[in-house]
């Protein structure tokens, strides 16, 4: 049926037109056609392309890697800073507790030292007192000594020139005055 | 396997129907009136230009492929010729063409490293297709290049050697007797099932890549050349009313440039594909 109706349309030209029996150059056309078609892909577009793709699966492993290895390292940070934070929170806070014990301790010490000197203040004062009252009372003794020495050489018309008796006489008034007076303390206690 | 079989046994017979419809359509208007030049299968033998009646004839048909050819080649250097990591528009959508034979066709049906070793052949077999049956509907080219018997026969006698070599490659000795004799079938039924694998695998497979190709493009190029033709015929030999014929077939002309494009793509695809499905079947363990 086709052959009849390819044979019936292409009467005018007497010719054999099948469209399914080839000619050589069209076979030749055709393959030469494939050839180079064939070797541009298979030498040139394809393994460019499979070059680019590789490239491209590498790049983003890469970046993906990349992306990870930072996120690791700033985790790493972040955690070497929080521990360092904590380090140094607990550093400042041994060194204020090392302060306050060293200012207790100061401030004991200055209060200690302070007493202490007032404590040797006061001994030096009352030992100066007490010097100077002995000196006030040797030197008050002495002249006392005198005084009587020379109102009894008055009295009695007698120079008690003689330096022995007169310490004699002086001794004993003073023994009989310090007895009188102790008599009188005792009386009153 | 033996519905795959089958349709291919229909294809060609469908396909030949149609073809042979169209022509029946044709034949009695063009010979009917005498003022209607309707398309007619001698478009597809024009003369030769150059060097007539050598093997390197050049006529209207190879100038085209020609064309495609070139077109093919621009195409595919100007896109692979500097590629990027972040690709940009042009490299995107060549990218997007190759990704469809690699990824779609080659990679699904035969796997990474089949795929890898027939992605060459596959890709060259769907995009000379692709373009040579564009040129169909591109204007001035006006026919496609697969037309005529050549290409399509080519690319078919290249797909039947490719997956004869893969089936070989995989299985030296026990290729042939795998596929023209199958395993788990009792020995009588050999008497049936050979005859009908033999012709099946190594002789229809081969005339009905050829064919569907060809005869696709034949009866595309002769609807367009018809409703074009008619509507010329309408609006300048007949002129008044039957300019609204002419409309209308105008219109319908359109329509089947854009159906036209749909099947170049798709005859690429299933070109392709086909060929993977064979490389495929010879490659598999159990046939």
């Amino acid at each position: 049926m086709l052959h009849a109706v390819l044979s019936a349309a292409t009467e005018a030209a007497e010719e054999n037109m099948s469209p399914v029996v080839p000619e050589p150059y069209d076979i030749i056309g055709s393959a030469i056609c494939f050839v180079i078609i064939l070797v541009f892909f298979w030498k040139y577009a394809l393994p460019r392309v499979q070059k680019m793709l590789d490239e491209r699966a590498e790049a983003i492993e890469g970046n993906i890697a990349k992306a990870d290895e930072a996120q690791r390292k700033a985790e790493a940070a972040l955690e070497e800073y929080t521990a360092q934070l904590a380090d140094a929170r607990a550093e400042a806070g041994r060194i204020r507790e090392t302060a306050r014990e060293d200012g207790k301790k100061i401030v004991a010490e200055a209060r200690e030292q302070a007493s202490g000197e007032a404590a040797r203040i006061t001994a030096g004062a009352q030992a100066q007192i007490e010097a100077e009252r002995q000196s006030a009372l040797v030197s008050l003794r002495s002249e006392v000594g005198t005084l009587a020495i020379d109102l009894a050489s008055g009295v009695i018309g007698e120079s008690l020139s003689d330096d022995r008796k007169a310490q004699n006489v002086v001794d004993r008034f003073l023994a009989e005055l310090e007895a009188s007076e102790q008599a009188a303390a005792g009386g009153k206690k | 396997m033996f519905v795959d079989a089958r349709a291919e046994l229909h294809a060609p017979k469908q396909e030949i129907a149609l073809l042979a419809n169209a022509l029946n359509l044709l034949v009695p208007m063009s010979t009917d009136d005498g003022g209607f030049h309707g398309p007619s299968i001698e478009e597809f033998f024009p003369g030769a230009l150059l060097f007539g009646g050598t093997p390197f004839e050049i006529n209207r048909i190879t100038l085209v492929r020609i064309v495609a050819v070139v077109a093919l080649l621009l195409v595919f250097w100007l896109g692979t010729r500097k590629m990027r990591l972040v690709p940009g528009r042009f490299q995107s959508l060549v990218e997007m063409g190759l990704d469809l034979v690699r990824v779609n066709i080659a990679d699904d049906l035969l796997g990474k490293k089949d795929g890898k070793r027939f992605l060459p052949i596959l890709t060259t077999i769907f995009f000379m297709v692709l373009f040579m049956n564009l040129t169909g509907v591109i204007p001035f080219l006006n026919i496609a290049g697969t037309s005529v018997i050549g290409v399509p026969l080519v690319l078919a006698i290249v797909a039947y050697v490719a997956f004869i070599y893969a089936g070989v490659k995989k299985n030296p000795k026990n290729f042939f007797k795998n596929s023209l004799f199958p395993s788990g079938v009792p020995w009588p039924v050999y008497i049936i099932v050979t005859p009908i694998e033999l012709i099946s695998t190594f002789i229809i497979r081969p005339v009905t890549l050829t064919l569907r190709l060809m005869m696709n493009m034949i009866v595309g190029h002769l609807l367009l050349v018809l409703f074009f033709a008619a509507t010329s015929f309408f609006v300048v030999q007949l002129g008044g009313w039957w300019t609204l014929l002419g409309v209308g077939s105008l219109a319908f002309g359109l329509v089947f440039t854009l159906f036209e494009i749909l099947v170049a793509v798709l005859q690429a695809y299933v070109f392709a594909l086909l060929t993977a499905v064979y490389i495929q079947l010879a490659v598999a363990e159990e046939h």
